[in-house]
């Protein structure tokens, strides 16, 4: 039968490992040449920043504002089919000269 | 110190980073093995750090505030690289670089292969946990740290730092009996 550790056994062997705190060379000056060549923000990559921001909303209003002028079309184009078939069914007699 | 840095001496920064980076590699090296993942982590600490300088209130000390940043990004990152890890426990019995990490320990005496060998074996085992799992056994098992401090330092509640306990210990299990022991009595 083939033996395996207990998490007992594990965790003393993971206790006794000793934490590795070597630092490499220098690297106090690898943090400090990023924090020091972090380019300061202009304001033309703020308005950038905020026009991109804004395209949902503006994208979202377009849609709302479609969707009303869709329903209030229905209205009208129901209007139009009333009036062209009141125009193709006319009797004949309804004002046409047809002397010409 | 602090107040030098807040109040624009960006250059006194490095007296902190000099200063804390030791213990910073230290529990860093408990989360990433790769040297470059280890160094670009520390980096990503100190950054934080250094941006979120201004919200850190003296109510408690610096270095707890520090520790609590360390341990938040270390879970980012096993998160992010969950998925990455394909350790493979069987080569550690029969591949020629990490064959019989336990026979090696057992059977050389000198104390730092003896320690590498066990270093490699916990990194191991540790690999084979889901991100939770490991870094609630390394805080509660291996550095001993209590409920409470484990809940202040990763930002959970106490009630799921219990949770997450019960079932890393089930994984730690399932990834123990994976490990081939018999070589090493």
């Amino acid at each position: 039968m083939k033996k395996r550790l207990t998490p007992e056994e594990f965790v003393q062997i993971a206790r006794e490992v000793p934490r590795d705190e070597r630092v490499p060379y220098a690297f106090e000056k690898r943090i400090m040449a990023h924090i020091t060549s972090s380019p300061a923000l202009d304001p033309l990559s703020l308005w950038n920043r905020a026009l991109w921001r804004a395209v949902a909303p503006c994208f979202g209003i377009m849609l709302i504002a479609f969707a009303v002028s869709f329903s209030h079309h229905d209205e009208i184009a129901a209007d139009s089919d009333v009036d062209l078939d009141n125009a193709v069914l006319a009797p004949p007699d309804a004002g046409f000269d047809l002397s010409v | 110190m602090i107040a030098f840095v807040r109040g624009g001496q960006t250059e006194k920064f490095e007296i902190l980073v000099i200063r804390y980076q030791p213990k910073i590699f230290g529990v860093v090296r408990r989360y990433a093995r790769r040297e470059p993942e280890v160094q670009d982590i520390v980096q990503e600490i100190f950054l934080k750090v250094f941006q979120k300088l201004e919200t850190f209130r003296a109510d408690a000390p610096f270095e707890h505030w520090l520790m609590r940043l360390a341990v938040r990004t270390c879970y980012d990152f096993l998160r992010q690289h969950q998925r990455n890890r394909e350790y493979n426990v069987s080569d550690l019995g029969d591949s020629e670089n990490n064959s019989n990490v336990l026979e090696r320990s057992s059977a050389e005496p000198k104390a730092t292969e003896r320690s590498a060998a066990a270093r490699e074996l916990v990194e191991a085992i540790l690999a084979q946990l889901s991100p939770a799992a490991r870094m609630v056994i390394t805080l509660l098992e291996i550095e001993e740290r209590s409920i409470k401090e484990i809940a202040k330092l990763t930002g959970w509640s106490e009630t799921l730092v219990k949770v997450r306990a019960f079932r890393a210990r089930a994984e730690m299990k399932k990834a123990l009996a994976k490990i081939p022991v018999e070589k090493y009595l």
